[in-house]
């Protein structure tokens, strides 16, 4: 990426934004060259995961979580991740449907991502989506995605605020229970709150906070109500991820969060290339051959790896 | 490097609220292997313009039913050419009379596709103009040794 394309990134020019977007997702040379050129600019932002399952009410409260940054004069990214089919390898990307009032504001930038399914790729991709907006100034990058599926929860978990939504009204299942990611949360919203059941709901999302040990000068998230269509609760909830942040802030946790992102990036990315620099030098057919071994009970799966890697 | 698949904003402008087509074509473009930004009803011609700036599409995929193409359709391509999206591929389906079809198409439509058309057709149609523009810009990076 030569010094005018990210001059023109840094100052927030949505063509570059989308192309470099673009590039990071696809991978490969280009993308390194660009992450090269852009990663001292990043750092900047407050990166905060939206997860839960589909349907809960995530998109319109980002909508909402955004009118509210964009009040205050700060810029917003958003990345919104919807799964790839795994039967055509195409897929519906429709989150910014309930972000239509965000429209025409060129402080805010959109993006929609689908999960792709390579190997680590998602993962990957995401996290330099956000490091492309981050660059460009925006200064609170959320990222949506569907809570189910390990990468998914990893992505939003790898975020500075983790705020896991939730919606009553299907029936006993708590679905952020039973999907285990109360664990990442560090806020946790009961969204749909017109709706009855509510106060079930958080009574067993409180249960269940409880029964976690809680060292000293932990973080309790809390566990608060909000109606996404109207707004109700959404400044309240912004008002608990600034306090978030400022006890990261306060407890030196910001750092922390980020190396603990720096690590997993890492292993995955030598866990990507040693795969990929491995079967460069193998051939295809040599792969079918152990296949056939396989099959015939010569050998076992394990065996085979090993000639591959050994 | 592996071409990513085709990223198609789907969009309906005009005021009529019926979506029913649109998410029609969206779904089988999805199962054509199409990544499918899918926006819904009533987008302003900034809107679908700024939609397609963000989400780097290739295609743009409008669908119509109110007839206003007449005025929205010069809007929306005048839009799309201040952002500098002259590249993107233009389709519309919907009611277009067939009188109207020559001037669509003169605004840079590639694809009109009226009400009969198949699913499948309108995607081996993104496809094969996708494939030629892809084409096309790996001669120029190979020409000018950018590849
Ligand atoms: N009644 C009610 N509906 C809501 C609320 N929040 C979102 N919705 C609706 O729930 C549906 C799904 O919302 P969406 O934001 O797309 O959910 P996501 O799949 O989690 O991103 C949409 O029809 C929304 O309008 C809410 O607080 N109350
Ligand atoms: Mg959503």
């Amino acid at each position: 990426m030569n010094p005018e394309a990210v001059a023109q990134l840094r100052a927030g020019n949505p063509r570059v934004v989308a192309r470099a977007i673009s590039a990071v997702e696809r991978g490969g040379a280009e993308a390194r060259e660009i992450i090269a050129a852009i990663f001292r600019h990043t750092g900047r932002a407050h990166i905060i995961g939206v997860t839960g399952a589909p349907g809960t009410g995530k998109s319109t409260l980002v909508n909402e979580f955004a009118k509210h940054y964009r009040q205050r004069g700060q810029r917003v990214g958003i990345v919104a991740v919807d799964p790839t089919s795994p039967f055509s390898g195409g897929a519906i990307l429709g989150d910014r449907l309930r972000m239509q009032d965000l429209s025409g504001d060129s402080g805010v930038f959109i993006r929609s991502m689908a999960t792709r399914g390579a190997f680590g790729g998602l993962a990957a991709a995401t996290s330099d989506a956000v490091k492309v907006l981050d660059a460009a100034g925006f200064e609170i990058v959320l990222v949506e995605t569907v809570g189910a599926g390990q990468n998914e929860v990893e992505i939003a978990a790898n975020a500075h605020t983790t705020i896991v939504v939730e919606a009553p009204g299907m029936g006993d299942d708590i679905q952020a229970i039973k999907a285990g990611i109360m664990e990442i949360a560090d806020v946790l919203i009961v969204n749909k709150a017109d709706h009855d059941e509510v106060s079930a709901t958080i009574a067993a999302l409180e249960m269940n906070l409880n029964l976690k040990p809680k060292a000293e000068n932990d973080w309790r998230p809390p566990v608060l109500k909000t109606i996404a269509t109207t707004g109700e609760g959404v400044a309240d909830a912004v008002a608990w991820i600034g306090k978030h942040r400022a006890y990261l802030e306060a407890n030196n946790l910001m750092q922390a969060r980020e190396r603990a992102r720096f690590r997993a990036e890492l292993e995955m990315v030598v866990q990507r290339e040693m795969m990929a620099r491995l079967l460069r030098g193998v051939n295809g057919t040599k792969i079918e051959r152990l296949v056939e071994q396989i099959a015939a009970r010569k050998m076992d799966v394990y065996q085979a790896a090993e000639t591959l890697i050994g | 490097m592996a071409d990513r698949p085709i990223r198609v904003l789907v969009a309906k402008p005009g005021l009529d609220g019926h979506d029913r087509g649109a998410k029609v074509v969206a779904r089988a473009l999805r199962d054509a292997g199409m990544e499918v930004i899918y926006t819904g009803i009533r987008q302003t011609p900034e809107m679908i313009a700024e939609a397609a700036l963000q989400e780097d599409v290739d295609v743009v995929g409008l669908s119509i039913l109110s007839g206003a193409h007449r005025d929205l359709f010069p809007r929306i391509v005048a839009q799309l050419k201040q952002k500098q999206l002259d590249d993107v591929l233009l389709v519309c389906g919907g009611i277009i009379p067939d009188d109207d079809i020559p001037a669509v198409k003169q605004m840079g439509f590639a694809g009109v596709f009226g009400p009969g058309t198949s699913t499948q057709d309108i995607a081996a149609f993104i496809r094969e103009q996708i494939a030629q523009k892809r084409g096309a810009r790996a001669v120029i990076r190979l020409r000018s040794g950018q590849a």
